[in-house]
């Protein structure tokens, strides 16, 4: 479990982060949503240290990340997993290379039990063997955002971090990728956060959602109560354009006829 | 206030360069990248200096001939001079000058690259060392090539001398090998040496540290590679100065 308690973070004057407190849960999708330029990214940042937040607290499982020493960051840091927005997949190793690079780093594996490890996450997230000796140039951006996920689980994390994953993607493999974070998430009970924008995997798979608004947090809850909220902050964002402000107003108006 | 930014920047490399001297997390890790980026930085570039040294060789031979050979000089005084050229400033400094502008930007660009990607984010959540495990290896790597571009260039440089005497036949070769001879001090080559492992830090660790410091885009990370050229450029002409009056 994740708490963060109080979390601000200023650049200079701006104050981006306004006192956020929260908690997310293990094995479950925890989501944080909202506008562009809401503060989401940089409260992701704050959570696995990228940036040291001005004040407040991230407490893992109870430890102060916050106050813990370099090296007991950095051996905190070895729980975690992150899929970043672009992959950020090593451009001169091979697909297999780079998921077995945190194995080369950390683990006490063999070369043959280290490749053997690296395939299995590949098969894990469905990606052929036929990718294995590619480097990340050369495949689409969904089999990239695999890969990142193989890579994110390689050493088996307690903590996956994802800054929207499927940005960039088309809606079906968007939905393949969220599949694979919810599977992998319950599979191995890990504490998920993801970072989205996307509203499919908000509806599909937000088990804890977070709305971000100008730095503070404006709402949470599950992907069920969103419909019915009358927080008009967050509906405006969620069915933002008049298709979905119209789905939303008939789903809304039938269950009020069949009650 | 000029001051006070330089000042800021050379504490900002210094605490970069703390980050990087420091244990390996990997040995076996940190030697594969090491024989790598001795390979890619320092073999690859056998073929550019031994190219440039050859002709500036040869050139020097041909102007030390045609602008201090004099019959009130020595008929060894071009070889002499050419050999003092190339030992003493080409091989070491002015070579390192043109590495710098081909190892110095193919640093900085890959590393501000997987700056500007997030690669190198990628590497601190996984918690492993990043400016250690991507710069280290670099700086280790052209420190052992070094001396090997160095030897090569003056031998090159020398074969080119020898050129211009047996196919342009400026010079007698005689007088050539005699002048080449002439008052030879080991020390000199050591001195080249010595110079040329200043100068390989510096060709190394200065485009890493803009490209490790890059902000921003693409548009970021070509200033960065110029930037490495023009500040590993300038500190070799200081460098040069410094250690020229210190080891003579």
């Amino acid at each position: 479990m994740i708490e963060v308690k109080n979390l601000c973070k200023s650049f200079e004057d701006k104050e981006v982060l306004k006192g956020i407190s929260t908690v997310f849960e293990d094995g479950k999708t925890n989501l944080i949503i909202g506008q562009s330029g809401s503060g989401k990214t940089v409260l992701m940042k704050n959570l696995v240290g990228l940036l040291d937040p001005t004040s407040g607290q991230v407490l893992y499982d109870g430890r102060d990340f916050v106050g813990l020493s370099k090296h007991e960051k950095v051996m905190m840091r070895r729980e975690m997993g992150m899929i970043f927005q672009s992959a950020a997949l090593f451009d001169s190793m091979t697909v297999l290379e780079n998921v077995m690079f945190p194995l080369d780093m950390f683990s006490t594996m063999n070369l043959r039990e280290r490749i053997r490890r690296a395939q299995d996450c590949l098969d894990r997230v469905n990606l052929s063997r036929d990718a294995d000796e590619k480097f990340p140039g050369e495949i689409s951006g969904g089999m990239q955002k695999r890969v990142a996920i193989a890579r994110a689980i390689a050493l088996n994390p307690k903590y996956l971090f994802c800054d929207e994953p499927n940005s960039g993607l088309d809606p079906k493999t968007s939905l393949v990728i969220d599949g694979l974070l919810q599977g992998i998430t319950k599979e191995f009970g890990i504490t998920t956060i993801i970072n989205t924008h996307d509203m499919n995997s908000v509806m599909g798979i937000g088990e804890n959602i977070i709305f971000i608004y100008e730095g503070h947090k404006e709402w949470q809850g599950v992907s069920s109560q969103i419909m019915h909220s009358d927080n008009t902050r967050l509906t405006d964002f969620i069915f933002a354009s008049d298709l979905l402000k119209n789905m939303r107003q008939l789903v809304l108006d039938k269950e009020n006829v069949s009650r | 206030m000029l001051i006070h930014r330089y000042l800021t920047i050379f504490g900002r490399y210094l605490m970069l360069m703390g980050r990087v001297f420091s244990v390996p997390e990997r040995m076996r890790m940190f030697m594969k990248q090491y024989v790598k980026e001795m390979a890619q930085l320092g073999v690859n570039s056998i073929g550019i200096v031994l190219l440039i040294s050859f002709f500036i060789g040869a050139v020097i031979c041909i102007q030390m001939k045609l602008n201090i050979q004099s019959p009130w000089m020595p008929r060894w005084v071009s070889g002499y001079t050419t050999r003092e050229i190339l030992l003493l400033e080409f091989s070491s400094s002015i070579m390192c000058l043109i590495l710098a502008g081909k190892v110095g930007s193919n640093i900085a660009s890959e590393i501000g690259t997987m700056r500007v990607t997030q690669q190198i984010d990628a590497l601190e959540i996984m918690g492993v060392n990043s400016a250690s495990y991507l710069i280290l290896p670099k700086i280790m790597g052209m420190l052992t090539i070094m001396p090997f571009l160095v030897i090569f260039s003056s031998a090159t440089g020398i074969l080119g001398a020898y050129a211009t005497a047996y196919i342009g036949h400026v010079l007698p070769p005689d007088d050539l090998t005699l002048g080449l001879q002439h008052d030879f001090k080991p020390w000199f080559m050591w001195m080249s040496i010595i110079k040329s492992q200043f100068f390989a830090f510096i060709i190394s660790s200065v485009p890493a540290f803009c490209g490790y410091t890059v902000e921003g885009g693409s548009v970021n990370v070509g200033k960065s590679s110029t930037d490495a050229v023009v500040s590993s450029s300038v500190l070799i002409l200081f460098s040069d100065v410094f250690l020229t009056q210190l080891l003579s």
